[in-house]
């Protein structure tokens, strides 16, 4: 077993036996699905939708020579310095250079779920710069040294008390009650810190090849203070952001906003076209955009899979798995959790230390049928499990499997199986969820049902017996 | 009594002399010989699903055959990723089938082994032909009953306040909700009233169950306290698996739930 599968039990198992946890999470997410449902209802057709936002995506990820020269070709018409970064370091290191040749101290920065891939904050930190996060749900686990618990909601997890609690450790704030006093001292810290800032480090929601333009949605303005007031700006984008047509973002931005966060449109929508223009009086005077492949050039090499990479992070599909509202965010121990991550980490991060992650799953299929690119997601799950036994069967299971196939193989060895069961019946039933029950995962919990007195083939033949 | 070819389907009929061309649309007035598939679970823990079945399918007068051959689909070994030994099971299963005209199973999850993820199985294997068309010929009960069949009332009584539980692969993979609703509309004195969360997951999901027990049992809480916000006193499903995962929660931790398997609900005549 992995180190990583070690802390995904742990941390699973502790999660799920949290009563509080469970009722908090399902109380947040029943808000949720009754105004996406609203929202959805607005929609003529919303498979249609669905059908039109996947082949946008479809078309870039196919295409990606095509629109990622297109797209740095755009970008630096205008001005922006592209920067093309094979994994985390170099994406970090070219930052950190930046930030060095322009003198930078401080950096304020809007969420970006691919950032948090690469560990960015930490790395920035450690080569002296000071980071600080801007969107609400992300200063406040920040302030906590938490990860997100959510690729949309990265505080969904903390009550209102918890989060007071944290301002008033953290920032010797007074006590708050209501989410407008605890904005409002999130905000005077902010403010202070968007005036101080001389870098902004954003990432992005789409880049368009067509326009050469990195679009950003958020709710909270504060991506939009973070890319345009710090003199020089940074996007992290990973490479599959990239959309054909700026009509794309006609679909693709609604749906975002109704799966993710339940909403028609988010509140702010911005397009960021490169750095303040000759004649401009204000922007940022250096825009530099780090395309990242981390890779996920591998997984657009598994031609099964690739549809992985039409991904949005809207996290819809957190939001309906039953996994993650049983074990919560942060025992995945990734930085994209639910079904998505799940798909995704055994290719960025390796399948035999993540493996455990498909897994952990029902294969209910909730996450595919809600997805809005359509990415197929749970028999994906199943197509790691497959790739995952092929490259290194687990040792204790290969004869399981091996004697299960050969059990089944023999149709009139098959016949005892009722017999046999009914025999040990009265044995099973007294070493219960005793370590030496062989079914003691599933009796530890829950009751085996009673061996009736005839199977079905017994049934059978008693009934052909009698014609 | 003549046989004829309705697309995939070779139908026994009473009169074949009317018509020269067939659609699916005429099956409902035809008799039909059905090979029934019993799930390995169903045949050694839930022999009633499978014998509601029987009953139900000769009540509309079809002639049902049982290959005794039959033993598992291959799903434990197939979700579990040894594809291999799934398919050596698997290959058993197209043996007994092979001969059928029309297969009819009693469960949502083992019908969509067959259905969907047997052509998968079996892709670029030798016998992909074999899978594809055993695919095409298979049918979960309700959805033959109602879309095939034609049937909406079995003339079945059954006095109880009951919610219904949608399988996952039954929902997702075969596309299957409005046909057992349909069915048990129709049972007298059966008042059906719907759970919170109907589609969500009861946490079963075959070996899933065992491996992550944890999560699986706070998954059939969940579901356990959405059917017993309902006040019903019977939870009916097209899938016998998750009925086990429920009722055997419900058991453990003293919950008044009762489960049954649909066809055992619409065998009574």
């Amino acid at each position: 077993m992995s180190s990583e599968s070690v802390q995904f039990h742990r941390d699973a198992d502790r999660l799920t036996h949290d009563l509080r946890h469970r009722a908090w999470i399902q109380k947040a997410l029943g808000g949720y699905y009754v105004k996406r449902d609203e929202q959805k209802a607005k929609y003529t057709d919303w498979q249609q939708a669905r059908a039109t936002a996947a082949a946008a995506k479809y078309e870039a990820v196919n295409h990606l020579d095509k629109y990622l020269v297109e797209l740095s070709d755009k970008l630096a018409a205008r001005g922006t310095k592209v920067f093309w970064a094979a994994d985390g370091a170099e994406a970090a290191e070219y930052i950190a250079s930046v930030a060095r040749d322009a003198g930078v101290k401080r950096i304020i920065k809007s969420k970006t779920m691919t950032g948090e891939e690469i560990h960015l904050p930490q790395a920035l930190e450690k080569a002296g710069l000071e980071v600080v996060e801007s969107d609400l749900g992300e200063f406040i686990v920040q302030l906590r040294g938490e990860p997100p618990y959510h690729i949309v909601f990265p505080s969904m997890h903390l009550t209102r008390g918890e989060i007071d609690e944290t301002f008033q450790k953290k920032l010797g704030s007074a006590h708050a009650d209501t989410p407008e006093e605890l904005t409002m001292i999130a905000r005077d810290v902010m403010r202070q810190k968007y005036c101080q800032a001389d870098m902004g480090i954003s990432g992005a929601n789409f880049a368009v090849a067509e326009t050469g333009h990195i679009s950003i949605t958020e709710n909270e303005g504060n991506a939009r203070l973070s890319t345009s007031l710090p003199k020089v700006l940074v996007s992290i984008v990973g490479i599959e952001k990239v959309v054909p047509k700026l009509d794309d973002l006609a679909t693709l931005l609604p749906m975002l906003a109704t799966a993710g966060a339940a909403q028609n449109m988010t509140c702010y929508n911005t397009l960021l076209g490169g750095p303040r223009q000759p004649g401009e009086t204000d922007g940022p005077l250096e825009f530099h955009v780090v395309l990242l492949d981390n890779r996920r050039t591998a997984l657009l090499a598994d031609p099964e899979q690739r549809d992985a990479l039409h991904c949005i992070r809207c996290g819809a599909c957190l939001n309906v798995c039953p996994i993650f509202k049983n074990i919560g965010g942060h025992s995945y121990g990734t930085t994209y959790q639910g079904p998505i991550g799940s798909v995704i980490t055994p290719h960025l991060r390796g399948l035999q230390s993540w493996k455990h992650l498909s897994f952990s799953s029902s294969l209910c299929g909730a996450c595919g049928e809600t997805c809005p690119v359509k990415i197929d997601l749970h028999h994906h799950l199943l197509q790691n499990r497959r790739n995952a036994i092929a490259q290194k069967p687990v040792w204790w299971e290969m004869p399981i499997f091996a004697g299960f196939a050969w059990f089944m193989r023999r149709p009139a060895l098959y016949r005892f199986a009722a017999p046999m069961l009914r025999l040990f019946e009265p044995v099973m039933r007294a070493i219960r969820g005793m370590d030496i029950d062989p079914a003691s995962m599933w009796t530890r919990t829950r009751d085996l049902p009673p061996v009736p007195q005839q199977s079905f083939k017994e049934y059978w033949r008693a009934r052909h017996a009698k014609r | 009594m003549k046989t004829r070819k309705v697309g995939t389907l070779a139908i026994v009929c009473r009169d074949c002399l009317a018509k020269e061309e067939w659609t699916e649309n005429d099956l409902g007035s035809f008799l039909v010989k059905i090979t029934l598939f019993i799930p390995c679970f169903i045949d050694q823990y839930y022999p009633g699903a499978g014998i509601g079945m029987v009953k139900i399918l000769e009540k509309l007068g079809h002639t049902v055959e049982y290959p005794e051959s039959q033993t598992c689909c291959g799903q434990p070994a197939f979700n579990s990723g040894y594809w291999d030994e799934a398919r050596s099971v698997a290959e058993t299963m197209l043996d007994a089938f092979r001969d059928a005209e029309v297969v009819v199973g009693c469960s949502g999850s083992c019908g969509a082994m067959l259905k969907v993820f047997y052509p998968e199985l079996f892709h670029g294997q030798p016998r992909e032909a074999e899978a594809k068309a055993l695919a095409a010929k298979t049918h979960e009960l309700s959805s033959f009953l109602v879309n095939v069949l034609g049937v909406g009332d079995l003339g079945a009584s059954f006095a109880a306040k009951a919610t219904f539980h949608d399988g996952c692969h039954g929902l997702r993979e075969l596309g299957i909700k409005r046909e057992p609703r349909e069915l048990l509309r129709h049972v007298r004195g059966l008042e059906l009233v719907e759970m919170r969360e109907a589609e969500t997951c009861c946490g079963f999901g075959g070996t899933f169950s065992v491996k992550f027990p944890e999560i699986s049992t706070a998954m059939g809480e969940g579901k356990c306290a959405s059917i017993l916000e309902t006040g019903a006193e019977l939870v009916i499903s097209n899938d016998s698996s998750c009925l086990m995962q429920i009722q055997g929660l419900a058991d453990r931790q003293g919950h008044k739930i009762k489960s049954m398997h649909l066809a055992e609900v619409l065998a009574h005549f």
